[in-house]
């Protein structure tokens, strides 16, 4: 199996080999991070930019680091450009970073779809951090590295993901990648948002956390942002802690092997409860850990393709 | 001295001719149709193996002029319709200034005049502005040439405001046009409401933003005995709402564009702007349902929508893409492939379509069929004459086509407009 990708803008768009390729590769990236001397030579002599157009500190951070253990030179651009403000597009924006000899371009940006201008009208590897509510790659392979390390396997897994399916390019990418790698995968949350038609993308649909809790092996919950509140699709948080968030007292309910994560940062008290994030069954920091693995496979193979 | 089409076979809205017959133009009028009609010193032009259709009219277009010219201009647009087979068009009030007093129709009307290709018929704004708040001067609009009003783009959404102008349209005897969209049940979507959607993570339009406006414009056009023509209709549920209002008698008429029933929310899966429109491309369910009620009649004729935007405009990423796709060059081809030679209506039940229909619902009394002493408005085409769309074929200013690189089968011959040819293939 060899990666064939120049970049790497979605779940959807990998087999099943490539997903097992990466999640392979990450296994012995994750060995390095673990050394006195966290650095391989790999990607040596590479310029790695970060082009972030959305707030964002552990993703940027987590592809920093993976870029320099991997001996990569990296930039850090955050820029508060809005798709819509006028003057310099998206395109002019990247074209000007990449006329600096730039290797790979990690990008995140508010609009889905972004990152496709970006890989149509550049000649380096574009990297997903996030378009819009698209997909976020990286996030789903670091989920399901952990699943794996946690469980051996995930084919057969029952995975539930909750929260604001609607609007998450995280469920979105797991959703694909868990499909595809053959668990189960049930999505929990308010029925104002959940997407329609979302069963066709080979997902169940269930408005009872208690049940999904009860039938799962893991379950991801998603960050819910205050402005779903403004834009009227909940009546309160309150109301929404009160159906979907997961404390100790529902986690008490469901099976002991159950393990909790979350892409964070996390509203404790709401789509989780501080105990529940702090408690035994979280494995939120290992996620955060299995990130720069992930990332440095990403990185790694994306540009190793490019080179040949 | 005249232009003589010699060996035409005429195809009307009731029938098409089986033998070939001249038809003579004299002061842009069709002064005789007959066999063996003498050439004289006329310009002739053998149409021998065409169609001899009435100029093709559409009642929905955007010419952007005034206000942005970089987009489109009357002039440009002209040539557009003309290399479509259009002899009129109806331009929609959304320019800069709106379309919303006598000055900016007079203006219209005489620069189109000065251009000279194509009849062009400035549609008048509904509000002012285009604002929901006040009626236009409508009488003022209709005696400076206004057939039409719409405030395109979007609804009236002030139900008593677009009930009182109904009830004045009615008194005053023009067409209202609605566009029909709640934008509060759309809240910002860019695209079909549905499994695409939620595949790709755009914010999805729902199709009741448009059925719910649908259904309270034919309650109101029933309660008041008044008419309304009812735009671009997008879904299987607005044809059954038509269906049911028509079978009870109201008077709604419906119009639909190829882009409706020949792409559906697939197409935007790849994030190209040019799929992006309003209403948006909706399911096969739905692309079907619009053919079936073009063929059945639920749908009274076909229009573009042509929405020139320049490049700059569309190239910012889908959400903040404008919407709209450029449709008058395109549409005979499309028409033609998909539903005449696809054997869902034939020749005639085109021109009826687009032509002798969109002329009865808007009043042009002289248009719409090809009879001794109409206005000599002709569109000849090569039914089965074979092209594809290249962005370089184009004369609009817009390039924002999602049809570039599909193979179209029938084309346009020559445009001829008050008996002077105006386009010739």
């Amino acid at each position: 199996m060899t990666w064939k990708h120049k970049h790497l803008l979605g779940l959807q768009d990998l087999s099943r080999q490539d997903i097992e390729l990466i999640l392979e590769t990450a296994k012995s990236f994750k060995e390095v991070s673990s050394r006195d001397i966290k650095k391989v030579p790999a990607l040596r002599g590479k310029t790695v930019v970060t082009l972030f157009f959305e707030a964002s500190t552990r993703t940027r951070i987590s592809f920093e680091l993976a870029a320099k253990r991997l001996s990569a030179d990296t930039l850090n651009i955050a820029s508060n450009v809005s798709s819509t403000s006028k003057g310099e597009t998206l395109l002019d924006t990247a074209r000007n970073i990449e006329a600096m000899n730039v290797d790979a371009m990690v990008v995140r940006h508010s609009l889905s779809g972004s990152v496709f201008i970006l890989a149509e009208g550049l000649k380096c590897s574009i990297v997903n951090a996030g378009d819009g509510c698209r997909e976020h790659p990286t996030q789903a392979l670091l989920d399901m590295f952990t699943l794996q390390e946690k469980f051996g396997r995930i084919e057969g897994l029952k995975i539930g993901i909750i929260g604001d399916i609607l609007h998450s390019r995280v469920a979105r990418s797991n959703i694909w990648g868990l499909t595809k790698l053959g668990a189960r995968v049930t999505v929990c949350g308010p029925s104002t948002l959940m997407p329609r038609g979302i069963e066709q993308m080979g997902v169940e649909v269930c408005y009872d956390l208690k049940k999904v809790l009860k039938d799962s092996d893991a379950v991801i919950a998603l960050r819910l942002q205050k402005e779903r509140q403004q834009d009227k699709f909940l009546p309160s948080m309150r109301e929404y802690s009160r159906l979907f968030g997961i404390n100790q007292a529902k986690l008490n309910e469901a099976s002991s092997h159950l393990i909790v994560m979350h892409p964070g940062p996390t509203n404790r008290g709401v789509e989780l409860s501080a105990d529940v994030a702090d408690g035994k069954q979280s494995v939120i920091l290992e996620q955060v850990t299995n990130g720069v693995a992930v990332r440095m496979a990403v990185l790694y193979l994306v540009l190793g393709t490019k080179t040949e | 001295m005249g232009l003589l089409i010699k060996n035409a076979i005429i195809v009307n809205a009731d029938k098409q001719e089986s033998k070939p017959q001249d038809i003579l133009c004299h002061n842009g009028k069709i002064s005789n149709i007959a066999s063996n009609l003498p050439p004289e010193d006329h310009t002739i032009i053998d149409a021998a193996g065409k169609k001899v259709l009435p100029g093709l009219i559409d009642i929905h277009t955007h010419l952007r002029q005034p206000g942005r010219e970089d987009k489109e201009t009357i002039e440009t647009g002209s040539r557009a319709a003309v290399k479509g087979g259009f002899t009129s068009i109806m331009c929609m009030p959304n320019t800069n200034p709106v379309i919303d007093n006598a000055m900016v129709v007079e203006f219209i009307i005489r620069e189109a005049v000065r251009v000279g290709l194509c009849n062009v018929y400035p549609i008048g704004a509904i509000t002012k502005g285009q604002q929901d708040g006040e009626l236009t001067d409508m009488a003022e609009l209709k005696a400076a040439g206004c057939l039409a009003f719409s405030d395109d783009g979007k609804s009236v959404i002030n139900s008593r405001l677009f009930r009182l102008a109904m009830e004045y349209a009615k008194m005053l005897d023009v067409l209202l046009i609605e566009h029909c969209q709640d934008p509060l049940l759309t809240a910002g979507g860019v695209m079909n409401e549905g499994v695409v959607s939620t595949r790709i993570g755009l914010k999805g339009d729902p199709g009741i933003a448009e059925t719910v406006i649908v259904a309270r414009d034919i309650e109101t056009a029933h309660y008041l005995n008044a008419r309304v023509h009812l735009a671009h209709m997008s879904l299987k549920r607005s044809c059954e709402l038509l269906r049911f209002a028509k079978s009870q008698g109201i008077k709604v008429t419906a119009e639909a564009c190829p882009h409706h029933f020949t792409l559906t929310d697939e197409a935007c899966a790849g994030f190209d702007t040019a799929t992006k429109v309003s209403p948006p491309l909706r399911s096969k369910e739905d692309v079907a349902a619009i053919k079936q009620a073009i063929a059945d009649g639920t749908i009274d004729c076909i229009v573009t929508d042509h929405a020139p935007h320049t490049k700059e405009d569309k190239e910012v990423g889908f959400d903040g893409a404008p919407f709209g796709m450029i449709g008058l060059e395109t549409s005979l081809g499309l028409v033609m492939t998909e539903l005449v030679h696809a054997g869902i209506i034939d020749l005639s039940k085109m021109v009826d379509k687009m032509s002798s229909t969109p002329a009865r619902i808007v009043g042009l009394a002289n248009k719409g069929a090809i009879r001794t002493g109409f206005d000599a408005d002709i569109t000849i085409i090569d039914p089965d004459r074979e092209w594809v769309v290249t962005k370089e074929g184009f004369v609009s200013k817009g390039k924002n086509s999602p049809f570039i690189g599909r193979n179209l089968k029938g084309r346009v011959e020559y445009t001829i407009c008050s008996g002077k040819v105006v386009y010739q293939a």
